[in-house]
């Protein structure tokens, strides 16, 4: 199979831009994406968008075009990707598979949520879009709420501790602690994570990634294109897999069928095996959600993944570094942005860009994106060489 | 919040929001709650029909929503719980009544007709089934 | 054949509370409120509860005694003044969710108190005609009481609902009204409280109608007091019922049993009903109720029911009305502002 490389990344600063529009933000990714890669904008052929909804956040729909226009790429096609919170994996997916068709040589893959224009309950219940709205939505269930169920589950059938899905969110920002792109870069402790309010028992605020804005951008380049670019990252696998839209229509409360399968795809591309990641960018939106995708990816068995963090093995010095940037908990939430935000963290890490957070000898990386409560997931795997 | 203020999207669902209409397969004896129109094991060899589900089971796993969406503001704190209905299929539903905060996995309900949703002063007002914890005392 | 109740179901919110929390907040004398209205306390809706919540589990209750198929019923009534919508009927909901069939004859009525039993009376009328099999007719509110009012310390909240019918577990052995124009009580539209008349709802009012309905009926039936076992009266608290049972020289003993009020209040258009209700829960068969319903305007509906030896295997089939009144938890003023939504926001 012919080879695709990201060969340049950028990201806008997490946070509440109240300064800056979806237009704005998605620019500035773009920007920083074709700069990092030292490509003229001339040169891109396509750009795939990833954003869940701007419908409801900014009363924009019909995004690609926008950016396309805002970014000075005009007349090139531009596409939407949407798959709630994994929408830009989505369209870092469906950027790779056109230049993998044969269609393009370079492309732009990008995502960008503004979610601060509206108040948080609003943004909430837009959210919520992403469950099954005459089922989950109807009777007042939150993504908190989502997830909280999933925890209650998983502390039931494993005995997962609360300190321990506390411990998720003091790895993560730790981190991100360091992380000058994150909107939350500071610590936190077990105590804080066990004393925050209570937002769906038994999940309380720290265990959450916040609502933020932001964009990513990413350039890609097919293997002849990307001989030009200083240092490529290779896509090594790509898998992508559905469940069902409701938990109560999925068959298991307590392991996420979507992200086995995906990574099932994923590694099998790869020729990889989950002990042979150097670094992972999981999605953490809630702290349920990486114990989850610690399992579902292997890198410990079903149940084990509360012991796993308690162990401190996720930590950047210990043997499956995860969210060694921050995390969604610590560099923050733009749905739509958070999938190639994980693929440009990933990127320079196998490049070793990372500075005090680089994994020092990382050569492989995989990133996992998660839509809605475990619908769609989305995983990559790329390698330094 | 199309759903909530949109009056054909809610009336299409009354049968089942309100009796627990569901659906099952003739084929394969799958059941389905929420209805499906398509079972998914024999797609389109199968054929499903209407069925009524008794709303009786246990709960598989809850939360106690303490920062609602809108809309649901005046109900906090108020239980969800995935529920494993007794035919044999999983629906997610509110639970009120006595012992909330004893909630736990395992324990028995059974279904309540209560108001659902608010669309503010003026709209239409959404009722359904809610689930009560049942000790199995409401006939001795 | 006979006509009469084949199944019957009560319904009363969980939550109470009590004449002394709202006498605190209004700095009254609760054991005044108390002895003098012979009221303890008072059921409160939840937030997701009203009028047509409540004739659902009620009704569902009825149906579970009757045990016929719901698609039987040909007609249903709902007695109530707090209907949740000024324009739409509570009836549909509660038909659609009681999965009762579409060849329905189907109002909302009002008539302050006695809507309940006026929708009893017309089920009655049409089962009798032959122009339907069955009927369910249901007395349901959530009742208003203006904050500070001594209504407040009563209005409460429950229903029930009856399945009329032949093979009845009580035969329905005849009914009478007595109807004038006396204004005791009323609500203009776009008012969230009633007014009422104070000390003009007694004499002129509640005890000429209930005392002139129930002795029409007596002589109509050319019944005496020793000829009947139970008597319910409407019940806006507990002393205007206790008042009307001396005055007609009815002992104590035969009230005692529907005399639900001291618990739960007044459940306006649900307030006879429920304790009629309360009465077939302990009834024996060939035991005579007499039922007197007052609605304020005013009007009082009376009725009497002979129970049969089908009370012996239908009353087990759903929760009594004392499964209500004991599954209870009390709750502040404060709670009870919110809940009601008495706070303006």
């Amino acid at each position: 199979m012919k080879r695709v490389a990201v060969v340049g990344v950028g990201q806008t600063k997490f946070g509440e831009h109240w300064n800056s529009s979806l237009r704005d933000l998605s620019t500035e990714a773009g920007a920083l994406a074709l700069k990092d890669a030292g490509v003229e904008g001339s040169s891109i052929q396509a750009l795939y968008i990833g954003n869940m909804s701007a419908g409801k956040f900014v009363s924009q729909e019909h995004l690609s075009s926008l950016a396309a226009d805002q970014s000075g790429l005009l007349p090139i096609p531009a596409t939407r990707c949407e798959a709630a919170c994994a929408s830009s994996a989505l369209a870092f997916r469906e950027a790779y598979m056109s230049i993998l068709s044969g269609q393009y040589d370079i492309v732009v893959a990008a995502g960008a949520e503004k979610m601060t224009d509206i108040r948080g309950e609003t943004a909430s219940a837009a959210l919520m879009g992403a469950a099954d709205q005459e089922w989950e939505s109807a009777i007042g269930l939150t993504f908190v709420g989502l997830y909280a169920l999933l925890t209650r589950a998983h502390m039931q059938s494993f005995g997962t501790t609360r300190e321990q899905l506390a411990l998720v969110s003091v790895n993560n920002h730790k981190n991100g602690a360091l992380n000058e792109k994150a909107q939350f870069p500071f610590e936190v402790s077990v105590e804080q994570v066990l004393k925050s309010p209570m937002i769906a028992d038994p999940l309380r605020l720290l265990d959450c990634s916040p609502i933020t804005d932001g964009a990513s951008a990413v350039v890609l380049a097919s293997e002849e294109a990307a001989r030009k670019f200083e240092k490529p990252v290779w896509i090594a696998g790509s898998g992508q897999a559905s469940d069902a839209l409701a938990l109560h229509d999925r068959q298991s409360l307590t392991e996420m069928l979507a992200t086995k399968a995906a990574a099932k795809i994923a590694y099998g591309q790869a020729g990889l095996s989950p002990g042979e990641i150097d670094v992972a960018e999981v999605h953490d939106c809630f702290s349920i959600n990486e114990i989850l995708a610690i399992e579902d990816l292997g890198f410990c068995e079903k149940g084990k993944g509360g012991s796993f963090v308690e162990k401190g093995n996720i930590a950047r010095d210990r043997e499956m570094p995860i969210n060694a940037t921050g995390g969604l908990k610590s560099i923050g939430h733009p749905v739509g942005a958070t999938g190639v935000r994980q693929i440009a963290d990933l990127v320079r890490q196998l490049r070793g860009e990372c500075g005090k957070l680089q994994i020092n000898g990382a050569k492989t990386g995989l990133a996992l994106n998660i839509g809605g409560s475990g619908a769609t997931a989305v995983v990559h795997i790329l390698k330094a060489e | 919040m199309t759903y909530k203020s949109s009056v054909p999207m809610f009336w299409r669902l009354q049968g089942s929001k309100y009796r627990l209409v569901g659906t099952r397969c003739t084929k394969c004896n799958s059941v389905f709650f929420p209805p499906r129109s398509l079972c998914p094991k024999c797609r389109r060899k199968g054929t499903v029909e209407e069925m009524t589900f008794s709303g009786k089971g246990e709960i598989i796993s809850y939360t106690i929503i303490r920062t609602a969406p809108e809309g649901f503001e005046k109900y906090v704190p108020y239980a969800v719980a995935i529920i494993k209905l007794d035919e044999g299929t999983n629906i997610s539903g509110q639970i009120v009544g006595n012992n909330i905060e004893g909630m736990a996995i395992g324990m028995r309900v059974r279904p309540v007709f209560r108001r659902m949703f608010e669309d503010g002063d003026r709209g239409l007002i959404q009722y359904g089934i809610k689930w009560e914890i049942d000790k199995g005392d409401s006939t001795s | 054949m006979d006509i009469g109740i084949v199944g019957y179901g009560a319904y009363v919110p969980r939550l109470r509370i009590s004449v002394e929390e709202i006498a605190k907040v209004w700095g009254t004398n609760a054991e005044n409120f108390r002895k003098g209205l012979i009221v303890d306390e008072k059921s409160v809706p939840e937030s997701d509860e009203d009028t047509v919540t409540i004739g659902v589990e009620a009704g569902r209750n009825a149906l579970l005694r009757a045990a016929i198929n719901p698609k039987k019923i040909g007609a249903l009534y709902i007695g109530s003044e707090s209907h949740p919508y000024v324009v739409k009927p509570s009836g549909t909901v509660v038909a659609e969710a009681l999965g009762l069939g579409t060849s329905l004859m189907l109002a909302d009525f009002e008539f302050a108190c006695k809507a309940g039993t006026a929708a009893m009376q017309c089920c009655y009328g049409l089962i009798k005609a032959g122009e339907i099999d069955y009927g369910m007719a249901i007395g349901a509110d959530t009742a208003q009481g203006k904050p500070g009012d001594a209504l407040e310390y009563t209005a409460a909240a429950g229903g029930a609902a009856f399945v009329l019918g032949k093979d009845p577990l009580a035969i329905l052995e005849g009914t009478c009204s007595f109807t004038t124009d006396t204004s005791d009580f009323w609500r203009r539209e776009r008012q969230d409280y009633p007014m009422h008349g104070a000390r003009f709802t007694g004499k002129p009012a509640y005890f000429r109608h209930v005392l002139t309905a129930t002795k029409n009926l007596m002589e109509k039936l050319s019944l005496n007091i020793d000829d009947i076992d139970y008597f319910v009266f409407h019940m806006p608290n507990g002393k205007f019922p206790t008042a009307a049972a001396k005055t007609l020289g009815i002992p104590m003993e035969k009230i005692a049993p529907g005399l639900v009020v001291k618990r739960m209040g007044n459940c306006y258009s649900g307030s006879s009903p429920v304790g009629l209700c309360a009465t077939l829960d302990i009834a024996k068969p060939g035991q005579r109720i007499l039922m007197t319903s007052y609605g304020s305007g005013a009007g009082s509906d009376s009725f009497s029911f002979m129970v049969t030896d089908r009370i012996i295997e239908r009353r087990d089939m759903a929760p009594k009305t004392e499964y209500y009144l004991k599954n209870k938890k009390n709750i502040d003023y404060g709670t009870y502002v919110k809940l009601r939504g008495k706070l303006r926001m």
